[in-house]
């Protein structure tokens, strides 16, 4: 500890204990533990004690302090259990039952301070950090803390009562012990009495009739198996387990989620998942639970990597479940080729719970979200039923739009019906699995389905901005993952015609009065755009539709968003070569306007951020992909950096910062990958002179000079890196010039300016002057302040102290404030 | 009790409901798709139109060539178009001792009505129903009048003929009741029997009963009814909706424990929500002004014209419209837009707000003071001299047999870049645009119903527990076009009794308890 915060921790501690002294908030005690919990790990908590007696003070006043606030309370109580951490510390605060007093009944167990839940978090987080050594044993046993911290699980703050569970799986840790391998230890009997009463508790919380205390009883148990692997864990799953198994005898289970979580916990523990009973559990258990449990089970299952074969297919054929009595349904058929066959009984369950509007609508997301997760993993079940799933998305769909027809005389096909239709929620988790099974594809036949039900949803004036998303994500999967016969570019069909219908549904929904939806469709004719330029079809499709000049409209869309995509949209259909250019408003006939001017008028113009920051994404992907606008790049980049440079935003000067450094490694001869639609060829590499005097005819230095001292730090690192790059790389060719008067004077200017005593920056320089500005500058120690964060002043102890201090009112400067 | 059912149209009903010896007329609706079967009544000469061939039959006799008009396939008469009337002899109509009235369209058969039953009796209905009824009867009357046709067609009509014509023709109804359009001076005599009446106002009928009007939530001045005596209650909801569009909301509170339901005027189109139909709307409509083409909406002159001219107004500029005219033509456009801005208290709460700031509830009065729409009485006169393309036209008749909308559907029609969006959902637009193939502009079908869907019914009728629910036969079967959606009928315990067109229904419903008053001097004797 610095010998300031060693002055100024006395006055603190003082103030802390004094009830009538206001009290710092939450924040600066958080902030003020996290900085004692640093000094312990860095050394030894007696020492802090003995170099700082007034921490002991504190401890020792606070039992007493009536009417001392519940968060000085609780910081006490933390902080105690945070320096008895270490035994020795453990053992000098305890000699004068400094601990007992804090903790047992003389503290605020005992008082009114216990009603507080600050308090009793407190007292639960100060025994969690102080069970560390074998010696906090016997002290929680001799305070009878056990029982305390038992029925601390039921109370009625959930932060409290979840600390208390937490609490108790450590006590059992730290009781149990042992090696990280090894034999699972000894015989349960023979556990040590804390071990043995935890276990206790455990074993009668298990067995009772209320589902909340076998609830807290899970819940200790997923978090002792979660975070301890070591052999122990076998006896305890061993003795626990049949009470375990008892709960899942009832009908129904009683809390099923946290049951799920526990055999999940088990499950991925590399102690126990080799315990052949445990799979013959999990296989009960996906028989008893209700749909909406056994589903998160299974799908834990089916992610593991040695699930046994049987019980994958059981746990997959729960999943599918739900699914396959949306197939019955509609289909009235036996299940479909490839699907795996599950139980009669569930089948029904699943049926009911399926006739019901919100477990219907519930079930059905999960069941479709759960699939969409496990989709991409390696260890999905083998064979993957793509075909019969996709059939079953795309009956989900139509179930939600209404075209699904159910099977004849069947009853929950017409509830689906009724339930289904028009309902979001299922349309984006169905779409959202269905983008998700692009990958495999699927039977031709099937793959046309996919392409028509999307169709239907991409045109269907009732799909909410967010089902037409997803749709159109969906869209963009499939139609990327047509194959394209060898040779051409244009996709096979189905994905050919949908291709050509998509347009005039683009069309309309670029025109939608919805803002949302004319912002996914020009993000989609982004991405559109980007994948099938080349096609020779879709190009011509694209510019005979007046898509190209509805997204040059969108330009001037009220809305920022927008503005924004459709800038994007229009710099990637112009790097294409795919952009409308239509005459000015003024003249129609008139003279095309071009896209450069368009936009950077919005980045000169536009009163929102986002545009102006999509126009200069834009102008570096130009840049670094030779597009024909930027071919006259020293024109090109000057026009923007000179709009960059006004830019109120950070994100655009970040931006044009970009853009420069782009344009200087292009300069070196050292461009990025050049875009198959190159208008441009790079230049060839350029001495490093050359770079220097192309930098400064588009003004790079000015524009990095300026934003070095931005007072955004992003900008400020950017800048200073890229000069950096300019004096490294650009640079040291050349011989210093002399330190004429001129470059003196910049050198002046510059301080003038970064001191806020200059209004303008610098002007145009001439190579000569940046390169001894850059030379005279101490660039690298100013990438090492940049780097420090921006409140590294603020954060130091010394800092908090004063600031707690001062909020107690006990430093003159604030007396003087008083005034 | 009983209920006499006169007309078989789920939405424009009629039926006349005998409780405690009073007899009570609920709306008179007119159904109008019988003049989908006739030729469209241009206000210019068309030639087109009158150039025709008549219909003959297979063999070669031409006897109906002056009666029926062939156009791509499709048979018309030719004659001044005729509305099928509601039932007039299932029960004498000159019993009925009120007429209840939910909303402006379900009165348009009221002249008949009053007119040429021997009705004496009153009619009930709010103030904005009248007005905008008034005004909806007038264009009708204009739209018709202002086309004088001398020929009458009557042959077809013979049964022996009748049977010989090809579909929907062969297939029409009741087609000797079919009966011209009424007078003006015929709809201000009826409409001199009005009463008018405020929400939630107790109206005793002979002392035996008590009607009070409800809000439906559906348009300016909607309600239900509630009919009830000491012992027994009846509502009877028609066209109703939650949506929040620009009326007062629906009052669901006050048809809790009735003893009968009677439902009707649910939503024409249930699978197509009205939110997703005003994007499409609007995108429609954008796409074909940007490409240089017109749109044109027929339309009613009231209703959900409101709605499209308020979404118009915060569209209009952000999608780059401001510089496109709308007009409005209608013989009563002024005095509907006029209208609409003065029956405050029977608005939404937001739009009653506007008034105390104070703001024209509608944001169309700032469309009309920056020139952005116009509104003419008819295509002659001023119209002629603003007219600029590309523009949109809101106009009517929807049904595209009458009205401005026939020279607009005739101008535009042979251009592929011009659009027809329907956004009325009373006429099959395929019907409607029948005599006008072949047809090279685009047709959009953008139907925007806010009446209750199938879903608000079955959440409705939950939390208001009637005893029993009476409902046109069509709500009890799924539409025939998706006969699996068994999502799209009325679902409640028990099943819905339900009625056609000319039955009479027993409703299930004893009578139990009679409150009476003795007078001292029978008590003592």
């Amino acid at each position: 500890m610095d010998p300031e915060c060693s002055r100024l921790l006395p006055a603190l501690c003082a103030a802390l204990a004094d009830p009538g002294q206001p009290v710092a908030d939450d924040t600066c005690l958080e902030k003020l533990l996290d900085w004692f919990k640093s000094v312990t790990e860095a050394g030894s908590s007696l020492q802090l004690l003995r170099d700082s007696p007034c921490l002991v003070e504190l401890l020792l006043q606070v039992p007493q302090a009536p009417g001392l606030s519940p968060r000085v309370l609780a910081f006490a109580l933390r902080l105690a259990g945070l320096l008895a951490a270490q035994e020795a510390c453990f053992q000098f605060l305890q000699q004068g039952e400094l601990l007992s007093g804090l903790f047992g009944e003389a503290g605020p167990l005992g008082g009114a301070a216990w009603m507080a839940p600050t308090v009793r978090s407190g007292w639960i987080q100060g025994l969690r950090s102080l069970a560390q050594h074998p010696r906090a044993l016997p002290f929680l046993a001799e305070l009878g803390a056990l029982d305390t911290v038992v029925a601390l699980q039921g109370d009625s703050s959930l932060f409290v009562a979840s600390a208390a569970g937490q609490l108790l799986a450590h006590i059992l840790g730290l009781a149990l012990g042992g090696p990280a391998e090894g034999p699972p230890g000894p015989p349960a009997c023979d556990w040590p009495a804390s071990a043995q009463a935890v276990v206790g508790h455990l074993e009668e919380a298990l067995s009772a009739a209320t589902a909340p205390r076998a609830t807290q009883a899970l819940h200790v148990l997923t978090t002792t198996f979660g975070h301890c692997h070591r052999p122990w864990t076998q006896g305890l799953w061993a003795r626990l387990s049949p009470l375990v198994a008892r709960l899942l005898e009832k009908d129904p289970v009683p809390a099923a989620h946290p049951l799920v979580d526990l055999l999940l916990s088990v499950a991925r523990s590399p102690a126990l998942s080799s315990d052949r009973g445990w799979w013959e559990m999990a296989a009960r258990a996906l028989g008893s639970l209700r749909p909406a449990h056994a589903g998160p089970l299974a799908l834990g299952l089916l992610t593991l990597q040695d699930c046994p074969q049987a019980l994958s297919a059981q746990a997959f054929a729960v999943l599918l479940q739900p699914l396959a009595c949306v197939l019955k349904a509609a289909a009235q058929a036996p299940a479909p080729p490839g699907w795996p066959a599950g139980p009669e009984g569930d089948a029904a369950a699943v049926a009911t719970l399926l006739s019901s509007r919100s477990a219907c609508v519930g079930l059905l997301c999960q069941t479709l979200a759960h699939l969409e997760l496990l989709q991409p993993l390696p260890q999905r079940p083998a064979p993957w039923p793509q075909a019969p799933l996709l059939g079953a998305v795309l009956t989900v769909l139509r179930f939600c739009n209404g075209s699904a027809v159910p099977a004849p005389g069947s009853d929950l096909g017409g509830h689906l019906c009724a339930v289904l239709a028009g309902c979001a929620r299922v349309q984006r988790a169905a779409l959202g699995l269905l983008g998700a099974l692009y990958e495999d594809a699927g039977p031709p036949e099937l793959v046309t389905q996919v392409f028509a039900v999307l169709l239907d949803y991409l045109r269907s004036p009732d799909s909410s901005p967010t089902v037409l998303k997803k749709a159109f994500q969906a869209a963009l999967q499939w139609l990327l993952s047509a194959p394209t016969p060898p040779g051409g570019c244009a996709p096979d069909p189905p994905a050919q015609p949908f291709l050509g219908e998509l347009l005039p549904v683009l069309q309309r929904r670029l025109c939608s009065p919805c803002w949302e939806v004319r912002d996914s469709s020009l993000e989609f004719l982004t991405q559109l755009a980007g994948h099938w330029a080349g096609q020779a079809g879709f190009r011509h499709a694209l510019l005979a539709s007046e898509v190209p000049e509805l997204a040059w409209q969108l330009l001037q869309d009220p809305e920022s968003y927008v503005r924004a995509s459709a800038v994007t949209a229009v710099g990637q259909l112009a790097s294409r070569g795919l952009h409308a250019t239509p005459a000015g408003p003024e003249c129609p006939g008139g003279p095309q306007k071009g896209v450069l001017p368009e936009l950077l008028g919005v980045l000169a113009a536009d009163p929102e951020g986002f545009p102006r920051r999509a126009a200069m994404q834009v102008f570096a992907r130009w840049l670094r992909d030779g597009h024909a606008e930027a071919a006259d790049a020293e024109r090109f980049v000057a026009r923007v950096l000179q709009a960059a440079g006004r830019d109120l935003d950070w994100e655009v000067r970040a931006q044009g910062l970009e853009l420069g450094r782009a344009f200087l490694e292009r300069a070196l001869g050292r461009p990025g990958p050049p875009c198959p639609d190159a208008a441009a060829a790079p230049e060839p590499a350029a001495p490093a002179a050359q770079a220097l005097r192309a930098a400064c005819r588009v003004g790079l230095p000015e524009f990095a000079l300026r934003a070095l001292f931005d007072c955004d730090r992003p900008v400020a690192r950017a800048a200073c890196a890229l000069l950096l790059l300019l004096r490294d790389q650009a640079a040291p060719g050349l011989s210093l010039p002399e330190a004429g008067p001129a470059v003196a004077a910049l050198e002046a200017a510059l301080q003038r300016w970064r001191a806020g005593e200059q209004a303008q920056p610098p002007g145009p320089l001439e190579p000569e002057a940046v390169l001894a500005v850059l030379r005279s500058l101490d660039l690298e120690g100013l990438r090492g302040a940049l780097a420090e964060s921006s409140d590294h002043v603020e954060r130091n102890p010394q800092s908090l102290l004063q600031d707690m201090l001062a909020t107690a009112g006990l430093r003159g400067d604030n007396e003087a404030d008083c005034y | 009790m009983k209920l006499y059912c006169l007309s078989g149209h789920p939405t424009l009903p009629c039926n006349v409901l005998k409780f405690k010896s009073t007899t009570i007329m609920l709306d008179c609706g007119l159904d109008m798709t019988s003049t989908l079967n006739f030729l469209p009544l241009p206000l210019v000469q068309s030639p087109r139109l009158s150039n025709l061939p008549g219909w003959s039959l297979k063999d070669g006799n031409v006897f109906l060539d002056k009666e029926l008009k062939e156009c791509s396939g499709h048979v018309f008469v030719d004659s001044v178009p005729e509305f099928c009337l509601p039932e007039t002899e299932l029960i004498d109509l000159s019993t009925v001792d009120v007429i209840l009235i939910s909303n402006y369209h379900c009165m348009m058969a009221l002249p008949y009505i009053t007119e040429h039953t021997g009705f004496t009796g009153t009619v009930y209905a709010t103030e904005p129903t009248v007005q905008i009824g008034r005004l909806l009867m007038e264009e009708l009357v204009n739209f018709i009048e202002r086309v004088p046709k001398a020929q009458s067609a009557s042959v077809w009509k013979n049964k022996d003929v009748q049977r010989l014509l090809p579909s929907p023709l062969k297939d029409a109804v009741e087609v000797s009741t079919w009966r011209r359009c009424y007078s003006l001076q015929e709809v201000n005599s009826a409409l001199s029997k009005i009463q008018l009446v405020g929400y939630s106002q107790k109206i005793e009928l002979f002392g035996a009963v008590q009607v009070t009007p409800l809000s439906s939530g559906y348009a300016l001045g909607s309600s239900n009814w509630i009919i009830q005596s000491h012992y027994e209650k009846v509502s009877y909801v028609s066209g109703s909706s939650l949506l929040t569009t620009h009326p007062q909301p629906m009052d669901q509170a006050s048809l809790k424990n009735s003893d009968v339901l009677v439902l009707t005027g649910l939503t024409q189109i249930p699978t197509a929500n009205p939110d997703g139909m005003v994007g499409e709307f609007f995108s429609s409509l954008a796409l074909t002004v940007r490409n240089g083409g017109n749109v044109l909406v027929p339309c009613y002159p009231s209703g959900v014209i409101y709605d499209l001219l308020e979404c118009l107004y915060q569209y209009i500029d952000s999608a780059g419209l401001s510089s496109i005219p709308f007009y409005f033509i209608s013989p009563v456009a002024n005095s509907s837009l006029e209208f609409s801005q003065i029956f405050a208290e029977w608005l939404c709460h937001n739009k009653q707000a506007k008034v105390y700031l104070p703001e024209p509830p509608f944001p169309h009065a700032e469309l009309i003071q920056t020139n952005k729409l116009k509104h003419y009485p008819s295509i002659h006169g001023d119209f002629s001299n603003d007219f600029r393309q590309p523009c949109v036209v809101f106009t009517g008749h929807p049904s595209l047999r009458f009205g401005d909308v026939v020279h607009f559907m005739e101008l535009w029609g042979k251009s592929s870049l011009n659009t027809v969006i329907f956004t009325e959902p009373d006429f099959s637009y395929l019907e409607a645009l029948a005599p006008y193939q072949p047809l090279a502009m685009k047709c959009i079908y953008c139907p925007i119903d806010t009446r209750l869907n199938f879903i608000q019914v079955s959440k409705l009728l939950k939390e208001v527990q009637p005893l029993h629910v009476v409902c046109p036969e069509q709500y009890t079967q799924p539409p025939p076009a998706q006969a699996h959606r068994m999502d799209l009928m009325i679902d409640c315990q028990p099943p819905p009794m339900s009625y056609r067109r000319a039955e009479v229904l027993a409703l299930p419903f004893k009578r139990r308890y009679e409150k009476i008053e003795i007078m001292p001097e029978t008590a003592v004797m």
